[in-house]
């Protein structure tokens, strides 16, 4: 192995671990958004059942397939 | 490319794409979002008739929180934009994940990964449960409906994921090319057991113990007792192109995903950057 290659090599193992608590935090970030714009309000609710939420995205519901009333 | 550089770019292209299907919703989708809702207001006083005909008090009213205005101008803006969002952060994850195992262009990588979100997070699941308009739907139903279509979407994701492990595994062996056909129909397969074992909403023990049996929730005419109609079932015509007007704005979403940050990608790793990469070798 060229020492350039390992150099390489080195570089993207710790690209790897420096990836990893962005890529959680977009995963996590990504997951709830997905959540409070298709499902909160609906089956289940995290911040209290005030339907605010439902109500203002509703029609957005509807339009990308979310099980609305 | 680090998937620091990588989220926001992909946040943003996200978001653009739901700029894109909140005009193309503004212009298709309301006025058939605002001709459902006048069907449901309508059959639900020719219900409403009905009932006190035979002594039942009306059902409640859902709340009204904000006006249609409201609802059918910014709520469906902000819900697209942030459902954009949202899949440009998921996007991201899969994408910088992928990137170092694919011998494969950034802007042609960004499409498949767009195609696969598309064909997991949307078109599969749709198959089995398309989007309905307001009126279609069953309130008693939102808790199993709800459950259902995220098993569709679980349930595709993982589809796909052995689909292309399979793959890669046989690829040695058979190719490229064969080894996406193989990794294909193995996709095909999974996703067709799903749909064919998971419940159709109108056979869920909730409906036919109020509606009778049926295959989906779309309001039926409405009879008196005298089993004359009253008042008509939904109207086809509707559902139809809702459902390929919601289609439409889904390819709309990930497809200005896929391109833009196909494009964000190819410029970071463009002349200057492959330069330096040549200096270095």
């Amino acid at each position: 192995m060229t020492s350039a290659s390992t150099a390489r090599a080195r570089a993207a193992a710790t690209t790897a671990i420096g990836n990893l608590p962005y890529l959680v935090g977009a995963l996590v970030v990504g997951l709830l958004l997905f959540y409070l714009v298709g499902f909160d309000e609906g089956a289940t609710s995290l911040f209290g059942n005030t339907m605010v939420v439902h109500e203002f995205v509703h029609d957005a519901r509807h339009f990308l397939g979310f099980p609305c009333h | 490319m680090p998937a620091k550089v990588v989220i926001p770019r992909a946040a943003l292209a996200g978001a653009l794409g739901g700029v894109v299907a909140w005009l193309f919703a503004l212009w298709f989708a309301e006025p058939l979002i605002q001709a459902a809702i006048d069907y449901e207001a309508e059959r639900g006083e020719a219900e409403a008739a009905l009932d006190a005909a035979a002594g039942i008090a009306p059902p409640e009213e859902g709340p009204e929180i904000f006006s249609r205005t409201v609802q059918g101008v910014w709520g469906i803006g902000a819900g697209m934009v942030l459902a954009g969002v949202a899949l440009g952060l998921l996007f991201a994850v899969v994408y910088t994940l992928a990137q170092g195992k694919v011998a494969l262009r950034p802007r042609v990588l960004a499409l498949l990964v767009a195609g696969a979100g598309f064909l997991t997070l949307y078109a599969s699941p749709f198959v089995k449960y398309p989007a309905n308009p307001p009126a279609v739907g069953h309130d008693e139903t939102i808790g199993d409906r709800s459950g259902l279509y995220l098993v569709m979407i679980v349930g595709s994701v993982v589809a796909l994921v052995v689909a292309v492990l399979v793959a890669r595994a046989v690829r040695e062996r058979l190719g490229t090319w064969n080894a996406v056909l193989v990794g294909g129909a193995l996709y095909v397969v999974l996703a067709g057991l799903l749909v064919a074992l998971l419940p159709s909403l109108g056979e869920l023990a909730a409906n036919v113990a109020t509606y009778g049996p049926a295959t989906t929730e779309t309001p039926q005419p409405l009879r008196d007792p005298a089993g004359r109609i009253v008042f008509p079932g939904f109207d086809p015509d509707v559902l139809y192109s809702f459902r390929v007007y919601a289609i439409t704005a889904q390819v709309l979403l990930w497809g200005v995903l896929g391109l833009v940050f196909g494009a964000l990608a190819e410029r970071s790793v463009g002349p200057r950057s492959q330069a330096r990469e040549l200096e270095s070798v």
